[in-house]
Order: C-alpha cells, then structure tokens, then sequence
C-alpha cells in the first residue's frame, strides 16, 4: 500500500512498518519489523529492556534513521518526509523532556512555539492540557520541583501540544507509584477514547498491556514474535494444546525441579517462589505425569491448580523466557538513544 | 525561502531566550560566570613576575670592605647611595651578614633571593684608581627572579656609578656644569616611549588575550557541552521531534553561548579597567567587533565538536585537549616571538592569536580597520572554512 498524502483514512492503516531493521555496528537492535496500526488503535508492544522497543518508537518518531526498511505515518516517510511526520506525532520517551529551571507554563510555551503555534491558540492549549492532568496551579512552579509522577503527566501533556494523531509512549508508567501509574492509565485511555489518538506504547509489564492495548506485539531480540489481541494470543496457547498448572510443594528442592523440567511433557518449569512452581506442559496426560514424577521424588504436593494463561505465560510459551528474567536490569541506550553527533559503531554497554 | 529563513531565525531565537532563562536561574551559575573572568585576571595579572612588581626583595649584604689606610669610604659611599635609593623604590629589603658563607647559608635556607657582595679591596681599588668590582650573587633554583634582581641591581649599581663618574669630573675640572658632566661620561641617553603615550603593564597585554579567549572559548567548549548535556538529560529529542530546521537547534544555542560569553568580555574590560587601570584606545565598537567576529571563526568548530561528542564526558575531555595548547600558544599570556619557531608556526594556526592580535593592537595601541586587515581576513577566512566543513558533518550526525 502507497500512500503519497497525509490524509487521515478512517479505518486505514494510519502507520505502515515494513522490514524496519536498525543496527548498531554488528549488532541488530531491531530486525526485520513488519505490522501496521490502524487508526484509534493502542498497540502494545511488550517484551523485556533491550528487546528493540525504544528504537522502534525513536525510528517511527524520526529521532533515529533505520538501516533498512521502511515505515509511514499517516502517508509520510519517517526518513523523506520527517518534517511532515513530525507534525502528526507526539512522544513521550523514557527520559523526562522537560527543562527543570523553567516552570511548567515556559516548559509548554517553548515546545509550542516550535510546532509553530499561534499565540492565543498556544495560550488556551496550555490552560487546557494543565487542567486536564490538575496541575493549573503548578504552572508557574519551576518543573524541577515536581514530583516525578507529576513531572509526568508534564511530559505527556507537552507530546499532546500539537494535538497529534499518533502518540508514543515510551514506558510512560516507569518507575511511578502505583497511584500515579493508574492516573497516568486512565488519562491514555481517556485521550484515546476522546480524541481518537492513536498509541502506540511500549512497557515490560504485562499488566500495563492486557489493560490498555487493543494489540499486542510481543517483541524480542529486535524481532515481533507474536502479533494479536491479548485474548487471541492467550487462547492460541490453549490451542497449542498447553495447560498451565501451578503446584505448591511443601518440600521443593532443586533436584525436584530438574526432575519436572527433564519430563517429556513439560515445556517450561519456573519458580515464583520457596514452594510455588508454574508448569507449562502439554498432552492430555500431563496432569498424572507431573503428579507422578513429584511423588516418586517424595514430593509433598500441598496444591494444584489448573490456570488460565496470562500474557506473562504467552511470552514464557512463545520465547521459553520470562520476562522477569531480564526486565531487571535496564540496559542504558546512550549509545545510541540520540540521533544527534556521535559516530556510534558502539552496542549497548 | 525567505518563510524558511525567518521560521530558522525565530526558532533560533526561541532555543537561544530557552538556554538563557535556564542560565540565569541558575544562580550559582551565574555567580561562576562573573567570577571566572575575575580569578583568570587576577591570577595571570599577579602571579607572573615582572620587572616593575619585584618588591621587597630579601637579599643578604656582605661587606667584606678591608679598606685602605684605615678609611672605608668606598664602601661607604657605596651603601649610602643604595640605601638611599632603595628608601625610594622599596625594591630590597637588605639584611647583613658576616661573610659569604653565611650569604649562601641564608640563600639555602631560603631567607633571602641573592646577595650583594663588597670585596675586601673595594675601597682600595677604588682610592687607587681602578675599577671597585661589586658581586650580585643569585638563587640558581629561581632563574626568573634572579634573573629581574640581577638586572634591577646591574641598573641601580650602573646609576651610583654615573653619578661617581660626574662627580669625578666635576672634581677634575671645576669649570665643567653638572650637566655637561653627565654628557662626558654617558653621552648616550635612552629613553623609552610607547607608541601611545602613558605606560602600559603585563594586564594591558592580557586583558585583550583574555577577552579573546573567553568569548571564543565560551562557542568552542560551550556548544558542545551545552548540546551533550541536553542529549544526556534527553530534552533534546524534544527539540529534534519539533517540525523545525535541525540547524536552528545549533544557531540558537550559538546565539546563547555567544551572548554568554560577550557577557564575560565585557565583564573582564570592566574589570580590567576598573581594578587594574587598563584602558581602551582604540574604538570600543571594533573591540565587539573583533569579539563578534572571533565568536563567528570558532562556531565551526564548535559545531564540528558538537557532532562527534557522543556525551557530555567525552566532549569536554576533547575540549580540554585543544583549550590547553591553545590558551598557551596563541600569545594570550606569553608573547609568541619567546617561543621557538615550531611552536612559533603552531601558534600561527590558531585563530585565536590573530584575534587576541588583533584586539591587543586596537585596545592598547589605538588601531584602526585598516592596521588588522590580515588579522581579520584569516579570522573570516578560518570561520568560513569551519563552517563549510561544520555544516554537512553536523547534518549527517543529526540525521545518523
């Protein structure tokens, strides 16, 4: 599909990513992306730090150049027509883009300024936006004094200035309190159903994409592994034939474990903690297989349930990892985060 | 193409009115900023030593005058005469010893910078009609102030001399005037003018260095650190998501960091001429001028800088690197022609020492356009280059 203008087609695809691919020297930090989003749409895209997410919304927002590929928004090139997508777009990254020595309405009337926008237009945006997040009160305070859930909610608020049509999300729910990440939810979901904004969101919490996301891409290794709603990536584990159980065992010893993970049934065993273990297995004897290796180890079964899969358990089917497994440790991007100087042949440290 | 180039111009503008808010709330900043200039004035100003701010200088004295037919008044003479013109200059604070190894001792321990030496046949020489020989013992570990003592004394001593010498004429034939005197026995007579009137000092050498220097500097290092410092904190993609020209980004925190550092120029020629009595002969106008123009030859490299400074760290170790040899080579605290010659034809490299040149000629020696055409062609013709060369490198990092 060829698209050579900026018009906004309803039910069409308003983003176009085919065979996007970056790589940083000989490492591939996004390999051979293809999906589009349709307009109104919140996509999802899940998987664990340093899985390519960022640098998928940094090509798309036309903040770094993909090495091969290409993607559209809303008509136009990311790369030759970056202007004409910078306009239709607005991001929110990880890092807070915000200038702690201006106050909130500085913060707002500069950014503004450069979507070029009109004075009096500018004026009543910013009254607007401050009011919808509540922080009217906070607009001559200078930024560098907010708290980092309202700092936020400043940053969302500045991606909404130019009223775009695709927003990005960079894990916008990083590293908030609980009640901050619900507010922070809700108001996507708001601007979503009031306006019609198309998001695009990135995040490592699985929880965050069952609630928001119409779609999910699972993405790993720079690579979309699984492409679908959440019930539909949830019922293909069933599908697949995959029954999820989880067991409670008084005495759970690592010798236990490496004797359920050897059973032929069993595709993954992983530990949520001292006595709880998670199985995916397959085949309609699974059940009396795992019951039976625990007994012949003298196995004190206190608990078995049978479960319903999670996107947690989609991710662990799909990649034979957890997520938690690597989501710990964020991996910094300087390297290649900034499209800006730098002669960067380096990976991630 | 004019829409675009306004639309360049007013986001330039806003970015530079943004990075000057932020400077100006930032108060310990903006202290530093005013006290930089003053520490860099006062320290080049004092601690290089010149002829004219020796005082106090402690030195031994050993007399060792034997004297001839039980009369000491060679020596005498000798001392009263220095005693009376050190009351005046202040340059020496003498003190007596026994003997030459107690002048050494003292020099060892460091109670005194040198000594003055008067021989045993010193009034015998002179009484018997020859030449009294004085020795002026130096310090060998502090070559720069033996070396001001040395020829601070040989000018004092060459001084009592001329005057003994009239003396003596006058004593020979009465009929000849004081004035003649002196003529018969120095009948060469130096005098030492500027080509502007008034007396300058080591400040009216550094001041134009120095002004030159920070503003360029304040481009040079400024840009780069200014641009990695937003890429680190990431407000950065903020300006670059924006649908404006990527140059307007460089333009506008050029336009700040010049503004920045014009700050500090006129800073340091308050300072100059408030504290240590420097004044402007030439047009005050030029000297911005100048200023402008030495902003407008470093931006280029600058902004080279700017495109392969990955971050912060990286960019001012690089900064560093080139700041040092330029600060000491480009003639703002030594003069060049004390260098050797390769370091001579490095210095003639920088951009920086035509224009510490040219402002040095226009604020001490009242220059004109016309006496810095070459100053200001290699400064336009160094900042043309660098931004050719600037332009497409910054464009291919931004669009890396």
């Amino acid at each position: 599909m060829v698209h050579n203008e900026g018009v906004a087609l309803n039910n069409e695809s308003i983003i176009v990513v085919q065979n996007l691919t970056k790589a940083f020297g000989d490492f591939v930090a996004v390999d051979n992306v293809t999906f589009d989003m349709k307009k109104g749409e919140i996509f999802g895209l899940l998987g664990p730090n340093g899985a390519g997410k960022s640098t998928t919304i940094r090509m798309l927002s036309t903040l770094t150049r993909p090495t091969k590929g290409t993607a559209t928004i809303g008509g136009f090139d990311v790369v030759k027509q970056d202007n004409e997508v910078r306009k239709l777009i607005g991001i929110v990254s990880e890092k807070m883009i915000m200038y702690n020595r201006l106050t909130a309405r500085e913060n707002l009337w500069f950014f503004g300024n450069l979507f070029g926008m009109q004075k009096e237009e500018l004026n009543r945006r910013i009254d607007e936006l401050l009011e919808l997040v509540q922080l009217t009160k906070w607009g001559k305070a200078q930024v560098g004094t907010f708290s980092s859930g309202m700092k936020q909610k400043m940053n969302i608020i500045r991606a909404l200035l130019n009223m775009p049509q695709v927003l990005f999300l960079d894990e916008p729910t990083l590293g908030l309190d609980p009640q901050s990440t619900v507010e922070i939810r809700e108001f996507i979901r708001k601007l979503n159903q009031e306006q019609n904004t198309t998001i695009l969101i990135t995040t490592h919490m699985m929880v965050e994409a069952d609630l928001l996301c119409d779609r999910i891409g699972i993405i790993d290794h720079g690579k979309i592994v699984a492409l679908d709603t959440s019930t539909n990536l949830k019922n293909a584990i069933s599908g697949a034939n995959t029954t999820i159980f989880t067991l409670e065992i008084a005495n759970l010893t690592p010798d236990l474990l490496a004797t359920l993970r050897a059973l032929k049934c069993v595709e993954t065993v992983s530990q949520e903690n001292s006595s709880h273990i998670k199985i995916h297995a397959h085949g309609d004897d699974a059940f009396d297989s795992i019951i039976d290796a625990v007994r012949a180890k003298n196995g004190n079964v206190v608990s078995m349930q049978n479960i319903q899969p999670t996107l947690e358990d989609v991710f662990l089917h799909i990649t034979g990892r957890e997520v938690r497994d690597t989501a710990d440790q964020k991996i910094p991007l300087a390297e290649h985060r900034h499209g800006f100087g730098g002669v960067s042949r380096g990976r991630r440290r | 193409m004019k829409m675009r180039g306004k639309a360049l111009m007013s986001n330039s503008l806003r970015i530079a009115w943004k990075d000057l808010m932020e400077l100006f709330r930032n108060r310990l900043g903006l202290v530093m900023l005013v006290l930089m200039p003053i520490f860099m004035m006062a320290m080049v100003g004092f601690i290089f030593p010149s002829n004219n701010s020796l005082n106090h200088v402690p030195v031994a004295l050993a007399n060792q005058d034997a004297g001839f037919g039980g009369s000491t008044v060679g020596s005498q003479v000798f001392l009263t005469v220095l005693n009376g013109i050190n009351d005046q200059t202040g340059m020496l604070d003498i003190s007596n010893v026994t003997n030459l190894d107690a002048l050494k001792e003292s020099v060892q321990r460091g109670d005194v910078q040198g000594g003055i030496v008067i021989p045993s046949n010193f009034t015998q020489c002179i009484l018997s009609g020859q030449q009294g020989t004085l020795i002026i013992m130096t310090d060998n570990s502090n070559p720069q102030v033996s070396a001001a003592m040395q020829g601070a004394l040989t000018a004092v001593f060459q001084q009592m001399g001329t005057m003994l010498a009239q003396q003596n004429v006058i004593a020979l034939n009465p009929a000849i005037n004081a004035t003649s005197a002196l003529a018969i026995v120095q009948p060469y007579n130096v005098e030492v003018e500027g080509v502007v009137s008034g007396h300058s000092s080591y400040f009216d050498f550094i001041a134009p260095g120095i002004m030159a220097m920070t503003v360029m500097m304040s481009v040079m290092t400024g840009l780069p650190a200014a641009i990695s410092q937003e890429k680190e904190v990431g407000t950065l993609d903020g300006m670059m998501v924006a649908p404006i020209n990527r140059l307007s980004i460089i333009v506008g925190k050029t336009l700040a960091q010049t503004a920045r550092g014009l700050l500090q120029g006129v800073l340091i020629l308050i300072l100059a001429s408030v504290l240590f009595g420097i004044s402007i002969q030439g047009s005050i106008l030029l000297v911005f001028g100048l200023l402008l123009l030495g902003v407008f030859s470093f931006v280029g490299l600058g902004v080279v800088l700017t495109s392969f400074a990955k971050d912060q760290e990286t960019a001012m170790m690089v900064m560093m690197t080139l700041m040092f040899p330029m600060m000491f080579l480009s003639g703002v605290f030594f003069p060049v022609q004390q260098m050797p010659w390769y370091m001579q034809s490095i210095s003639k490299v920088l951009p920086l020492t035509y224009a510490a040149d040219a402002l040095r000629k226009v604020m001490v020696l009242g220059a004109g356009i016309p006496q810095i055409t070459t100053e200001l062609a290699v400064l336009i013709t160094f900042g043309l280059v660098m931004i050719a060369i600037a332009v497409p490198v910054f464009k291919r990092a931004m669009t890396r």
